[in-house]
């Protein structure tokens, strides 16, 4: 669905991401592992056409990123991207009329079941909640593809079970999923592949459970193999 | 259900699974969730929850009525079959781990019959 062909990044003082080639199937969820600044955003960002490869081609259902996948693909951003005037509400609507597919109904059901309400204030929010906000915004999208850039951090550990549950239950058929993340921990019993990044380059991927079976070892133990 | 991360996921629920059977807490013949159910209700991946089935299926623990869903087997030699699977299981590693500590056959019936 999702090919990446020797895809690299340099800016100016470094390079971010290092031929990366990797292929993303439909209807899975995908957890993209590796520590900060491995280039796990950058990546995440080509994808969602914010930024260009310097070289390498990325391409969704064969087509180079662009008009059609933007429309096919939900991006969440580390940072926060509503502006502080806004109520959970007028980010519905300021989504709205970014996006299409995004669906009210759906964003009502997820504000409620992440203990927000529609008339709270952005710049109230606490850490934990804005990060809800977040979520429930972009899984309110009807994508095929959700790229979710660091949803666990610096959140406490009952709402990033409240997350992690609501993840699953978008996970439909035929959605596929990408977490990056540094807490693997978390991530290890609802992810069908791994994709393991380190400096820039592919590390590692495979079947979560294949790689368990494999090496005897959790995904977590392996991350730490690649990284320690 | 906590997990252990170093065994694969599928094989862990599948035992959990198997457990209840034999405790009777699914009976015989019970429905059980939708693959999408039982990956909400273990947190797990919802294509580990169809493997799960899948596994449980080719085992004959479980049977799939096309378009309704899928259900604990009735048969009872299953479920008999399964205890005497399960319980050779956890005798064998226990004789192996006293076998480990260096108790002999005798002590460790001595040890079984005063905490049984």
């Amino acid at each position: 669905m999702l090919e990446c062909k020797n895809v690299v990044k340099k800016y100016i003082a470094k390079t971010a991401v290092n031929g990366i080639s990797l292929e993303i199937d439909s209807g899975r969820i995908y957890a993209l592992l590796g520590p900060n600044g491995s280039g796990k955003t950058t990546l995440m960002k080509m994808v969602a056409g914010l930024i260009k490869p310097t070289n390498g081609s990325i391409t969704y259902q064969g087509l180079p990123i662009g008009v059609e996948s933007k429309a096919a693909i939900a991006y969440m951003p580390t940072e926060t991207f509503f502006y502080n005037y806004m109520t959970v509400r007028d980010v519905g609507r300021y989504y709205k009329d970014f996006f299409p597919d995004f669906n009210e109904k759906r964003y009502e059901d997820l504000v409620q079941r992440m203990d927000l309400n529609m008339k709270d204030k952005a710049k109230s929010l606490s850490s934990g909640l804005a990060a809800k906000l977040k979520i429930a915004a972009t899984l309110a999208r009807d994508a095929e593809l959700y790229m979710l850039d660091e949803p666990l951090n610096g959140i406490d550990i009952i709402t990033r079970e409240n997350i992690i549950t609501t993840i699953l239950e978008s996970a439909k058929e035929n959605k596929t999923i990408v977490i990056s993340s540094h807490l693997v921990d978390e991530l290890e019993k609802i992810i069908d592949h791994a994709i393991f990044i380190k400096n820039g380059s592919l590390e590692l991927i495979g079947d979560a459970e294949d790689l368990r079976e494999t090496k005897g070892k959790s995904i977590v133990e392996i991350y730490k193999e690649i990284y320690a | 259900m906590d997990f252990n991360n170093n065994i694969p996921i599928y094989i862990q629920v599948i035992d959990d699974i198997k457990m209840n059977i034999i405790k009777g807490n699914l009976s015989l013949g019970t429905k059980l969730p939708s693959g999408r159910d039982l990956a909400l209700q273990y947190k797990i991946n919802p294509n580990t929850a169809s493997r799960i089935y899948k596994e449980l299926e080719m085992d004959e623990i479980c049977f799939t009525k096309r378009g309704l869903g899928t259900y604990v087997t009735e048969d009872k030699n299953k479920l008999l079959e399964m205890k005497a699977d399960m319980s050779k299981q956890l005798i064998e590693d226990f004789i192996m781990g006293m076998k480990n500590l260096g108790f002999i056959k005798e002590e460790v019936i001595g040890i079984l019959e005063k905490k049984y």
